[in-house]
């Protein structure tokens, strides 16, 4: 199996990532209200808190699928989404945004595959007609992606007859196979059935194990804990407390932390039951 | 009322003839007014706003006048213009450039109602506008296309009954030119019209053929 690429190259120290007082609005409405953090290249980024506290919009803005209202990203130093034209930032055209997006590999809660397109030809489509690979070479990589996702036998299956557990490893093949600098989650697991829950952490282990650089939304806890480096707890689109999982599990400063965690791990692992909620 | 059958009988064969006719005009305005209509949906999904504004207009244009006076202009507007075009192409002409404006809103509405976690799937691995609309969201509509298309199709085949206006010698006309001679307008009307539903039926069942080969996903 192929080892993980980042696509970074060996750079000084310095985070791969950087947000810098990120915040989004929609209408009036005031989603993430300036959030700030650093992610170290091989790092595991695991954000937890209650629903509406802003996760999945952070996420959806890092690679802007969501254009953030103000506050800056850079990716190795780059400046994502925006240019600085006269010492202002300006937003970059189209073309030059779809370049810097391939960059953040995407795993979104509902999957997302390709519905008219088989697995193989699911995670292909991205190495042909954005990397520009021939029909063969993005067909080996795929091929190869989805085993490190254990879906080589399903390859020519479509997203229809897969199940979500399935889906979702294509969804992580997809992304994968774009070799991205680094991976994010958007609750990859909470559209699943809980026997189905498993099979996607399994191969999200394996990958934090080989040293993609990953920011995860979960409310799955005992997963945050095993694979965080670092936990980071937001609420009301703050980041309320942050630091390592033995900190934020075992011990959190700020009382809203612990009503969270306390209200989520006695619940476990009937955790699942919110996820079986969402499917409705 | 009696009914002149004699006259109805020799009438079916020189029916058919405009029928014949009818079928090469409307072939050909689908033909053309489909790949007009495919390239102008694509140009008011594009992100070039200026594209967005032609196609606009164009199709409020479309929608906005009666067929029949789109037929007039290019019957009458093209040989002002330096275009020379005999009746039969200048209804071919017409039709097509009214079946374009109609087919471009149900290309970009079929298009535009693929569930947007697709095209947001699409952004995420990378992929340019045009590309999604191209790889990802033109694939998934083309099913849902078909009801939408076939009734623009069948209207178009009734519609063509409009350029007997300028004497293009399709169905109506020679059902006319025959009711002149005769006078059995009944007869001929009711011939007319039965080989208008014929067409337009086998149209239809074909679009269901098409409708059950697509698949679902």
């Amino acid at each position: 199996m192929e080892p993980i690429q980042n696509s970074a190259d060996p750079r000084g120290s310095g985070p791969l990532l950087e947000v810098r007082d990120l915040h989004k609005s929609f209408g009036a409405k005031e989603i993430i209200k300036g959030v700030s953090f650093d992610l170290l290249e091989r790092e595991v980024l695991v954000l937890i808190g209650p629903s509406g506290s802003g996760k999945t919009t952070i996420l959806r803005c890092l690679n802007f699928i969501e254009t953030p209202s103000a506050g800056t990203i850079r990716l190795d130093g780059e400046l994502i989404g925006n240019q600085v034209l006269r010492g202002q930032n300006r937003p970059l055209s189209e073309p030059a945004l779809a370049k810097q997006r391939r960059r953040f590999g995407f795993v979104f809660q509902r999957f997302n595959l390709f519905s008219h397109l088989s697995a193989l030809e699911n995670v292909a489509i991205g190495p042909r007609r954005v990397l520009g690979l021939s029909v063969q070479e993005a067909r080996e990589r795929a091929a190869c992606d989805l085993e490190r996702v254990f879906l080589h036998q399903h390859k020519d299956k479509r997203p229809s007859q897969l199940s979500g557990g399935q889906q979702q490893r294509v969804a992580i093949a997809r992304a994968l196979s774009m070799r991205p600098a680094l991976m994010l989650f958007d609750e990859p697991t909470s559209a699943l059935d809980p026997e189905l829950v498993n099979e996607v952490l399994e191969v999200m282990r394996i990958l934090a194990r080989d040293g993609m650089t990953m920011i995860v939304v979960t409310h799955e806890l005992t997963f945050a804990r095993q694979i965080a480096d670092r936990v980071m707890f937001l609420q009301d689109g703050m980041v309320v407390e942050e630091g390592p999982p033995e900190q934020i599990f075992s011990n959190p400063k700020i009382a809203a932390t612990g009503q969270f965690l306390s209200h989520f791990l006695n619940r476990e692992p009937l955790g699942h039951a919110k996820a079986q909620d969402m499917t409705r | 009322m009696a009914i002149d059958w004699p006259i109805t009988e020799m009438a079916i064969p020189l029916l058919a003839r405009g029928a014949l006719t009818t079928l090469q005009i409307s072939f050909s305005a689908i033909v053309v007014g489909t790949l007009g209509g495919i390239f102008l949906g694509m140009l008011s999904l594009s992100s070039w706003k200026f594209a967005r504004l032609l196609a606009r207009a164009y199709v409020d244009f479309i929608r906005g006048t009666p067929l029949l006076i789109q037929i007039f202009l290019v019957f009458f507007a093209l040989p002002v213009l330096g275009i020379r075009l005999s009746e039969t192409w200048s209804g071919i002409a017409a039709l097509s450039l009214n079946c374009a404006g109609y087919v471009a809103e149900i290309v970009r509405g079929t298009v535009g109602s693929v569930e947007m976690g697709q095209s947001e799937a699409a952004k995420s691995i990378g992929m340019k506008r045009m590309q999604i609309i191209y790889h990802i969201l033109l694939p998934q509509a083309y099913r849902p296309m078909i009801p939408p298309m076939t009734n623009e199709l069948i209207s178009l085949v009734k519609n063509s009954s409009l350029l007997s206006v300028i004497a293009v010698y399709e169905l109506t006309r020679a059902g006319q030119a025959i009711i002149t001679t005769y006078f059995v307008p009944f007869e001929i009307y009711a011939l007319i019209a039965i080989y208008y539903y014929v067409i337009v039926s086998v149209l239809a069942s074909l679009s269901r053929f098409v409708e059950r080969r697509l698949p679902v996903w």
